[in-house]
């Protein structure tokens, strides 16, 4: 027998749509997707108690529902509010909306180090894209930004602090997906950190998974064979036989070379399935994998400016390219580019970087 | 002489101690609360008006009756007394001097609520008042008002006393549930809220000290006279703790008619300022509520006197008024500096933000920083629109209303005294040695007719 | 290894009985000051994960109780630590002074310890003795109306005993 589920009404950015009881504001702006859908740097669908902390999801209630149509005063996290029947929710249609989520990501970027140029995640960052879209130019801080004590999280992780937004999916994950969790979050307000308190590592069958929900660089996959940039690799779906996960992954190639093993994520940037440590950081030969083909990349990804479908992929390896030369760092952004001079520690800066910083390298002049 | 509710009997020898407070009266409230239906007790708090001491003010019985009773799932008390609001010192007095007052409410309050173990939650740092309520909590319970079968009413009921650790956001109530249950204080994010799902999931009530002090006289009288005390919707007395810049800082108790201006250089309350120095301003119900110069505190934009209740300091909102929050009476003389203590203020909030939310986490900071800049004579003037729009983004953008505490000092700061800010950004050196002084914050206010 | 003496346990037990069947979590904070009590004053990673073991928890849920709340002592401390309120009220009626005063006097920074490990000066933020100030905590209590005088006389009763 089955029940009828209760529909819910609800309109955002006047488009309506119905729902089923229980959907949360984003969930049913997913539905509708486009530009009505609010960025979520928090909250995972797949990790109970996610969202709710960083407020980039903030939208508009501008009717609570049909029994109790008064607005609501506050604007609300659209990841943790319920939908009721006949809501009226705001968001690109919102001047209130627009004015808070700018605010939103200028906190957000206030002590990032915008080390985007040396950052493994530049190019699938989600504070990037945020940034890029809902943020202004510049920034009004001045003032020496935080940094850490430097903790090793062990040989398959590593931590970059100071890129870290306290998203807490990390937590979730170690929670609701390893029998032992190692690290938290430690100290409070401006201080709080992901850490573990004395040295351990982290190498939980599943831990992995921590580098696929974090939506900025803060933690990275440490056997990510060369320094490379993502938009200069090939995303390719693969599976194996894998005794304890699905095995079904996404592969990052140079040529032949997998350089690095991840999660097939969805159009919001969520892994589909977990992936287990063994697939993630040991299966890094193209004859490990069965591969299925190119996996679909996401209009707003720059990985999406190379458009790797219609290239012809090179005969030879990458080492074969290189004259048997296996290069640790494939590609050194500073010797293609003057802007980001690596003698320039940009986590040091005060305030924002401008040109002036380069202008002893700026061979124009 | 204003009616004294709660504190009558603070100064009796002996009144800690279960005899001497049961020999003046102790402990009626719960014989009689005891021969009540539960029901009957959350009306007779509705009828009081009675509204949480604790800051919010919200109508305590109707908080009571949000409560929700699934069948097989126990329900829980539990006594905000983390008490860490900079300028309120009210709980402390109150378990100190009167612990069997507290106890005896809470006995009340579990059996109307349906809360056979009720705890205490109080700040860390009241390490020695700890002692005192466990030393009331033994006697009461071998006086047989606690433990099993509470004077054969078949009613069961414990309570315990649970020491927090330092951190002011374990008062806000979703993060006091989260420390009793032994882990960080991170505000919870709701719906859903306490009464539905609060202290291991079950139904929870959190209430201050005070109201929950202020529940036997309640029960005592009938809900009816209570409400007769004070005027509006402000009724009964109000614990307040005055600090600052004023000859007699103490705990008062009072009943909400007096004016701010009585209250300020009566003998009986503040005593005035001392050395015969003016009054600047006042932040009149704990570190979060916004500050007001002093023609505004002692009279209203209107130009009508301006009283000690929840409406009166509230009247002309954020703009003209202030709020009674916890009771805190903070006063600042003519020849302190408004940068300097909002300064501290903001340092407070940065150092107690939890750090769960962005715009807190990162925002409490950054004003700290720019108003510290402004304190060192380093200040620009772009500053103090940055600090308004940063405040601005703050404000009602966060988990728990810690973002808007720290925010509203800061907007009232700039709000009332940016003349003083601009003074300080224009004379960098001179700011270092010297105040602003009293300027103009005194002067009558032209009311238009 | 460290361990609570017989005495001790019985009161690990007794605090973890004032919470239902399973909630022992919950014993974590008041336990946590006891440990530091018995323990030299200061929560070392010994001792949170001897306190993780009597809870049956992860030593993690431990390290993120210990470093958020400002009263445990992450490194050891003086034997006498002086925490000086700051906060409005208690600047308003002098607190920096104290403050600079105590440094003097104690020939320290704040956040420092002397030499001889007699004296730790902590400023701390409101204490709710904001009536009394200036103000500070020292172990279990607290010293309010100070003034030099008063500091002298607690500086001197601490040498003494
Ligand atoms: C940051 C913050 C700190 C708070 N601190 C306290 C406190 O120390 N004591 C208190 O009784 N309420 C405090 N509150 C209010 C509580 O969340 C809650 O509203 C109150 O305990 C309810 O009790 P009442 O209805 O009796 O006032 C605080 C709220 C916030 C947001
Ligand atoms: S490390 Fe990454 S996943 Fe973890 S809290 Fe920080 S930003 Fe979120
Ligand atoms: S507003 Fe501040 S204290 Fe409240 S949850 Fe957010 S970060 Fe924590
Ligand atoms: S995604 Fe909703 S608050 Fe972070
Ligand atoms: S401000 Fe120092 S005790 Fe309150």
């Amino acid at each position: 027998m089955t029940e009828a589920v209760k529909t819910l009404k609800v309109t955002i950015d006047n488009i309506t749509i119905d729902v089923p009881a229980g959907t949360t504001v984003l969930q049913a702006a997913r539905m509708i997707g486009g530009d009505v859908v609010p960025p979520a740097m928090c909250y995972y669908s797949k990790l109970q108690g996610s969202g709710g902390k960083c407020r980039t999801c903030l939208v508009e209630v501008s009717k609570g529902s049909e029994a109790d149509p008064r607005p609501m005063p506050k604007l609300v996290a659209s990841c943790r509010t319920g939908v009721m029947d006949g809501m009226e929710v705001k968001n690109m249609t919102s001047n209130r909306v627009g004015d808070a989520r700018n605010g939103v990501v200028e906190f957000l970027l206030l002590n990032h180090p915008l080390d985007c140029p040396v950052c493994d995640q530049a190019g699938e960052c989600h504070l990037q894209d945020l940034g890029y879209e809902h943020g202004k130019q510049g920034t009004r801080y001045e003032f020496k930004r935080r940094t850490f004590e430097k903790h090793d999280l062990g040989p398959y992780i590593q931590l970059h602090m100071t890129r870290c937004i306290l998203c807490y999916r990390c937590v979730f994950t170690a929670d609701q997906l390893t029998e032992k969790r190692v690290h938290g979050i430690l100290s409070r307000g401006d201080h709080a950190e992901i850490a573990t308190y004395i040295e351990k590592s982290l190498d939980n069958n599943f831990i992995g998974n921590v580098i696929d929900v974090c939506p900025v660089g803060a933690l990275t996959d440490k056997t990510f064979r060369f320094k490379n940039r993502v938009w200069f690799t090939k995303p390719v779906l693969a599976h194996r036989n894998c005794s304890c996960c699905s095995g079904k992954v996404t592969l990052w190639q140079r040529g032949e070379e997998v350089l690095r093993v991840t999660a097939r994520k969805d159009q919001w940037g969520e892994v589909e399935e977990w992936i287990c440590n063994e697939c993630r950081f040991e299966k890094k030969k193209t004859s490990d994998w069965i591969i299925e083909g190119a996996a679909p990349v996401n209009r707003h990804s720059v990985i999406s400016q190379g458009h790797y479908e219609h290239t012809i992929k090179p005969a030879e390896t990458f080492s074969a390219v290189m004259d048997g030369r296996n290069p640790q760092l494939l590609m050194d952004i500073h010797t293609v580019s003057e802007v980001n001079d690596p003698a320039i520690d940009l986590s040091q800066v005060n305030g924002p970087a401008t040109s002036a910083l380069y202008a002893k390298t700026d061979k124009k002049h | 002489m204003s009616k004294k509710l709660l504190l009558e009997k603070a100064h009796i020898e002996g009144i800690r101690h279960f005899d001497v407070y049961r020999r003046e009266g102790g402990y009626a409230a719960v014989e009689k609360a005891l021969k009540m239906e539960p029901g009957g007790i959350v009306e007779e708090v509705k009828k009081s008006g009675l509204r949480g001491r604790g800051g919010a003010g919200f109508p305590s019985g109707m908080k009571w009756s949000f409560l929700a009773k699934p069948e097989g799932v126990p329900r829980y008390l539990v006594c905000n007394a983390d008490e860490s609001e900079p300028g309120t010192f009210k709980d402390r007095y109150l378990m100190e001097f009167l612990p069997h007052l507290l106890i005896e409410g809470l006995i009340v309050s579990s059996f109307a609520l349906g809360s056979n173990r009720t705890y205490i939650y109080i700040r860390g740092e009241y390490a020695w008042i700890v002692g005192i309520l466990e030393q009331a909590i033994a006697e009461a319970k071998q006086q047989g008002f606690l433990g099993k079968n509470i004077l054969g009413s078949g009613f069961d009921c414990e309570i315990y006393v649970q020491r927090g650790a330092g951190a002011y956001i374990c008062g806000e109530e979703t993060a006091l549930i989260e420390s009793l249950e032994g882990k960080r204080g991170n505000p919870r994010i709701k719906p859903p809220f306490p009464a539905i799902k609060g202290l291991w999931d079950c139904p929870t009530v959190v209430n201050n000290v005070e109201t929950l002090a202020a529940v036997v006289p309640i029960m005592n009288m009938g809900g009816e006279e209570y409400a007769k005390i004070g005027i509006g919707r402000s009724t009964g007395t109000k614990l307040i703790s005055a600090c600052g810049n004023i000859n007699k800082p103490g705990v008062y108790e009072i009943d909400m008619t007096i004016s701010v201006e009585e209250f300020i250089y009566s003998d009986e309350y503040c005593g005035g300022i001392p050395n015969g120095k003016k009054l600047k301003a006042c932040i009149p119900g704990g570190s979060s509520v916004p500050i007001l110069p002093a023609n505004l505190l002692l009279k209203t934009a209107k130009g009508e006197t301006r009283y000690m209740n929840y409406e009166s300091l509230a009247d002309g909102g954020f703009a003209t008024g202030s709020m009674m929050g916890s009771g805190g009476f903070i006063v600042l003389d003519e020849d302190q500096c408004i940068v300097k203590n909002t300064l501290t203020l903001a340092r407070f909030y940065r150092h107690e933000s939890c750090g769960q939310c962005s715009p807190c986490r990162e925002g409490t900071g950054w004003m700290e920083k720019i108003l510290h800049k402004i304190d060192a004579g380093k200040g620009e003037m772009s500053d103090i629109d940055l600090l308004w729009d940063i405040q601005r983004k703050i404000e009602g953008n966060t988990i728990c209303p810690l973002g808007d505490a720290a925010a509203w000092p800061v907007a009232a700061a700039i709000r009332h005294f940016r003349d003083e800010f601009e003074w300080h950004i224009n004379n960098p050196e001179l700011c270092l040695t010297k105040n602003y002084g009293l300027a103009h914050y005194a002067d009558e206010i032209h009311v238009p007719a | 290894m460290i361990k609570f003496s017989e005495d001790k346990l019985k009161e690990v037990q007794a605090m973890i009985d004032r919470y239902p069947e399973g909630k022992q979590k919950s014993a974590l904070i008041p336990l946590l000051h006891l440990a530091q009590d018995e323990f030299g004053g200061w929560l070392s990673p010994e001792t949170m994960d001897y306190v993780a073991s009597l809870l049956h928890i992860e030593p993690i849920e431990v390290y993120e109780v210990a470093t958020f709340y400002s009263m445990y002592n992450l490194k050891p401390v003086g034997k006498h630590v002086f925490e000086v309120c700051h906060t409005g009220p208690c600047m308003l009626r002098g607190s920096d002074d104290i403050i600079s005063y105590i440094r003097q006097k104690l020939d320290i920074n704040v956040g420092e310890t002397t030499a001889d490990g007699m004296f730790t000066l902590k400023t701390v933020e409101c204490l709710g003795a904001c009536g009394y100030a200036p103000m500070m905590q020292l172990g279990m209590h607290y010293k309010e109306h100070l003034t030099p005088e008063k500091v002298d006389a607690i500086i001197n009763a601490c040498r003494n005993n």
